[in-house]
């Protein structure tokens, strides 16, 4: 290889669209690319590739050609957020309209962001190195309430006034989206709007919003362009509503203060998945992430009902890409990015109504190319084995991973989570005795009216899978992991009204579990155990059932040195717990208020005026259903079960089967000379 | 690119295979690797314009053709600049020494010169560094057969207006290795140059050294003969 020691970057000048005065900034006459500035530091800092850009698929475009500009952040470390769908596709979408100029930024660790403070260089996009706050919307997704505290560190680098309400012209519009924005609440004083649901549409249609704004000569300066995308009933501008409190500290009502702005804003549903076959051109990084594979969503949505998920409950109805759209999507991502791994991602895969088809038609397709093929989620039944097994003709066998979530029958009644232990044993015993040497079984830990013996239940059951592998295969030889996470209830779930476990109980139970499955020395060698302990749990708790107070207790985390949270090494359990037991008394609650307190029917929740689908009527009765150990059905097989979304939302299932096969593609052989090189 | 580690070219490099479809042949077993061997990796931090590898193909194919489809298949700034076919023997082998330059911004010429000066009349420079083993200590003198301040008049990359010393070092691929930094350390060590602001290190060339001190292209001995070396 040979390499300039500096990567060319296109010479974009920063001066603003001039004519419109809303990006009249006293910043103009900084350099337009932030690059010189960082370079110096990044030999000082930790992997510093990862804030270079420059990977496969990066799209740089000219700054001043374009009308509307959008910094993308997944607000964790490259690692993490580059291999994002969300962003990826975002990304691309907005990328491919001319006028328009889409840069993705990511959150920098402490080590750049000290240096960072120290010579002045803001939070930059990795594209073009420029300095995030010359953007017209700052868009950044979340996937989980723990990148919070990495929101505050980008806007406060980026040199942006971290109160929505401090905020000018001169700044741009921050929009949060991603799952956890069906409750903003907690970050509504940092944010300028929240988009609900599916993002391909809503990024468009809030461009054309900036779009026409700006052409006008931005009228009404900032205040304008928050007031036409709250129109819009789909963008959630959350200055645009007060929220009262009733003297016991529950929300008494949540209402617009000022006409013109609807009473509920409801989530984007993108229909026909086939209209929108990305990420056409996946980013492929120099630098190392977590995920290396080239993935396709198969469908989106799920209506299988687990209570816990809130997933499942906030992107339905349940949305299928055929079989002839990811066979082609397959083959010109691989061709693209070079990848040998692809993903068939969804809530569960193996439930698309032609995934057999599918499965079999790849592993033929990439016969002897070292291409290899994975379903991460799947549910436990024989029928996933079959399925394994074809994705594993090419050699690799990649883990196999069940998630019965609960230990009893009696918790997973109450999850919803239909599967029987005779089910899920004569699944493992079928995987080992087709060559699996390893399974991992999935539990959470903390479910509502979860007891010890709940918890307990799981070691029997792992004895037991362990005793029937070695019984079927004649072999000592067979392992499984039992890994165990900590339940969370969310916003849009029928357990949105659940109390949480404290923390001690939890650990308690993990320690009572671990002593029941090394009761037995011989069947506990062969179960590993793994397992995250109660306390982060209970801080995603607060921050996902949150309301706008805690917002003040985020801010103080970040205040004393809070940044990755998602990471076990950066989170600190006592910096919360101070935080709130400093703040939240002034509002005459606590961290248990928030975490173990279980809310009753007629409690107005914080995210009650956004619309997810979900008639708060049924989700109830779900939760009533749950208390009581009644299962639900999937409407996909059964009759609707009125839920709401689809009356609500004016949507439909969109599943096969199509009946069409995988397209045969030719196989490419031979050396891809570019044009005009060939000799 | 300079940033770019060696694990993240190499993993960057096997995608360029599978993208510009080259015939790589693979290593037998249970997880088959591609046939890929590189000959001293510049370090994380330093720029390159002379690195070397050899990979082994399934089928014979033309070398300029290979070049011309992995220099497309891999990102802007990782420039495929010649492909040969190899006449057997070890690409590894053929690389005895690396020229380096190194831009010291911020750093007086006269400093350096002086420096530079006490660094030559070594006879070995101690100098520490972290390894794989823990800090090991070595001399930094022996392997460094040239060392000299280059006087320039064109502005260095990168630098506005501030003064700017340029090094140019020829050093032998000694075990264990002699970096860039080695050398900057050595200079610290002799004269307590100290440097404000990170160096730009970039590889200019390395291969087979002449009796004259002068580096030859390692693929040299290739470019009548038969495998593919590349670079």
């Amino acid at each position: 290889m040979s390499a300039p020691s500096t990567t060319p970057r296109p010479a974009a000048a920063n001066s603003g669209d001039g004519s419109s005065s809303a990006r009249l900034s006293p910043r103009r006459d900084l350099e337009p690319s932030i690059w010189p500035q960082l370079e110096p530091l990044l030999p000082q800092v930790t992997k510093p590739i990862q804030y270079v850009g420059g990977e496969l698929g990066a799209v740089v475009k000219d700054w001043d050609a374009a009308t509307v500009r959008w910094a993308l952040m997944y607000p964790d470390a490259y690692e993490v957020g580059l291999p994002n769908q969300g962003v990826q596709i975002l990304y691309e979408v907005l990328n491919e309209l001319p006028d328009v100029l889409a840069e993705r930024t990511y959150a920098v660790w402490p080590d750049l962001e000290k240096l960072m403070r120290a010579h002045g260089v803001p939070q930059f996009t990795v594209d073009a190195h420029r300095s995030v706050r010359d953007f017209d919307v700052f868009g950044v997704s979340f996937s989980t309430e723990l990148g919070y505290t990495n929101l505050l560190t980008a806007i406060d680098l980026a040199g942006i006034p971290m109160l929505a309400a401090d905020r000018t012209d001169a700044d741009p519009v921050i929009v949060a989206g991603g799952h956890a924005a069906f409750n903003p609440e907690p970050i509504a004083d940092f944010v300028d709007a929240a988009v609900l649901g599916d993002g391909e549409e809503a990024v468009l249609e809030i461009t054309t919003i900036v779009r026409e704004w700006k052409a006008e000569g931005s009228p009404g300066g900032r205040d304008e362009l928050l007031l036409r995308l709250a129109r819009t009933e789909s963008v959630y501008v959350p200055r645009f509503y007060d929220v009262d409190y009733l003297p016991d500290g529950r929300i008494q009502r949540v209402v617009p203060n000022r006409p013109d702005v609807p009473f509920r804003v409801h989530k984007r549903t993108t229909m026909d998945l086939d209209a929108w076959p990305y990420p056409k051109k996946p980013l492929v990084p120099l630098a190392e992430t977590v995920h290396e594979r080239y993935a396709v969503e198969i469908f989106r949505g799920c209506t299988r009902g687990c209570r816990f998920c809130q997933a499942g409950m906030i992107t339905r109805p349940v949305r299928e890409r055929s079989i002839t759209t990811v066979g082609q999507m397959v083959q010109q991502g691989l061709e693209f990015s070079g990848f040998h791994e692809v993903g068939l991602l969804s809530l569960s895969s193996a439930d698309h109504s032609e995934i057999g088809d599918m499965c079999s038609g790849l592993a033929q397709q990439y016969e002897g190319t070292n291409v290899s093929l994975s379903l991460p989620s799947t549910r436990v039944d024989a029928f996933n084995i079959d399925l394994a097994q074809e994705l594993s003709r090419n050699g690799r066998r990649t883990g196999l991973t069940f998630a019965p979530e609960g230990g009893s029958e009696r918790i997973r009644k109450v999850i919803n989570k239909m599967v029987s232990k005779e089910d899920l044993i004569r699944t493992v015993v079928t995987a080992y005795t087709n060559g699996w040497r390893q399974v991992k079984l999935y539990f959470m830990c903390g479910l509502p009216t979860e007891t010890d013996s709940d918890v307990l239940e799981i070691a029997d059951m792992a004895h037991e899978v362990i005793r029937a592998g070695r019984a079927a295969t004649g072999s000592k030889d067979i392992r499984c992991t039992v890994s165990i996470g900590g339940f969370v209830p969310k916003p849009h779930t029928p357990f949105q009204w659940a109390s949480m476990a404290r923390p001690e109980v939890i650990d308690g139970r993990l320690k009572l579990l671990k002593q029941a499955i090394n009761a037995d020395r011989s069947l506990g060698r062969a179960i590993g155990f793994r397992y995250h302990d109660g306390e982060p749990s209970l801080i995603e708790g607060l921050l996902s059932r949150g309301d706008r107070r805690v917002g003040a207790v985020i801010r103080k985390v970040w205040e004393n040195g809070g940044r990755f949270d998602g990471w076990s090494e950066h989170f600190s359990y006592r910096r919360w717990v101070e935080a709130a037991d400093e703040v939240l008394p002034t509002f005459g609650v606590d961290l248990d208020w928030y975490t173990t307190r279980e809310r009753d029917e007629l409690e107005v929740l914080p995210w009650d005026h956004l619309d997810s689908g979900l008639d708060k009527d049924w989700l109830w009765q779900d939760w009533q259903d749950s208390l009581s150990e009644y299962e639900q059905d999937d409407c996909r097989w059964t009759p609707c079960f009125d839920c709401g979304v689809c009356p609500s939302m004016d949507t439909e299932i969109q599943i096969g089967p199509t009946g069409r096969k995988l397209l045969p593609l030719t196989p490419v052989n031979g050396l891809k000379v570019p044009t005009g090189a060939q000799q | 690119m300079r940033f770019t580690s060696h694990r993240d070219f190499a993993r960057a490099f096997e995608r360029a295979l599978r993208r510009a479809g080259v015939p790589i042949a693979f290593s037998q077993g249970f997880t088959p690797h591609p046939k890929i061997s590189y000959a001293s990796a510049a370090p994380t931090g330093v720029a390159s314009e002379a690195e070397y590898l050899e990979i082994g193909l399934r089928e014979p194919v033309d070398p300029e053709q290979l070049r011309a489809a992995l220099d497309a298949a891999l990102s802007p700034g990782l420039d495929v600049l010649d492909a040969v076919v190899a006449d057997g023997g070890s690409l590894a082998d053929r690389i005895e020494a690396s020229h380096w330059r190194i831009e010291l911004p911020a750093v007086e010429p006269a400093a350096l010169e002086r420096a530079v000066a006490a660094f030559t009349a070594a006879d070995e420079v101690l100098v520490e560094r972290m390894t794989k083993q823990g800090r090991r200590t070595f001399d930094a003198r022996a392997a460094v057969m040239s060392i000299d301040v280059i006087r320039s008049a064109e502005t260095p990359s990168g630098a506005s207006g501030v003064s700017c010393a340029i090094l140019e070092l020829v050093v032998r691929q000694v075990t264990p290795s002699v970096r860039p930094d080695d050398v900057l350390s050595g200079l610290r060590v002799v004269a307590d140059l100290e440097p404000p602001v990170s160096p730009r290190v970039n590889r200019l060339a390395q291969g087979t050294l002449t009796a004259q001190g002068a580096i030859v292209d390692p693929l040299d001995a290739d470019r009548d003969g038969a495998s593919i070396g590349e670079h």
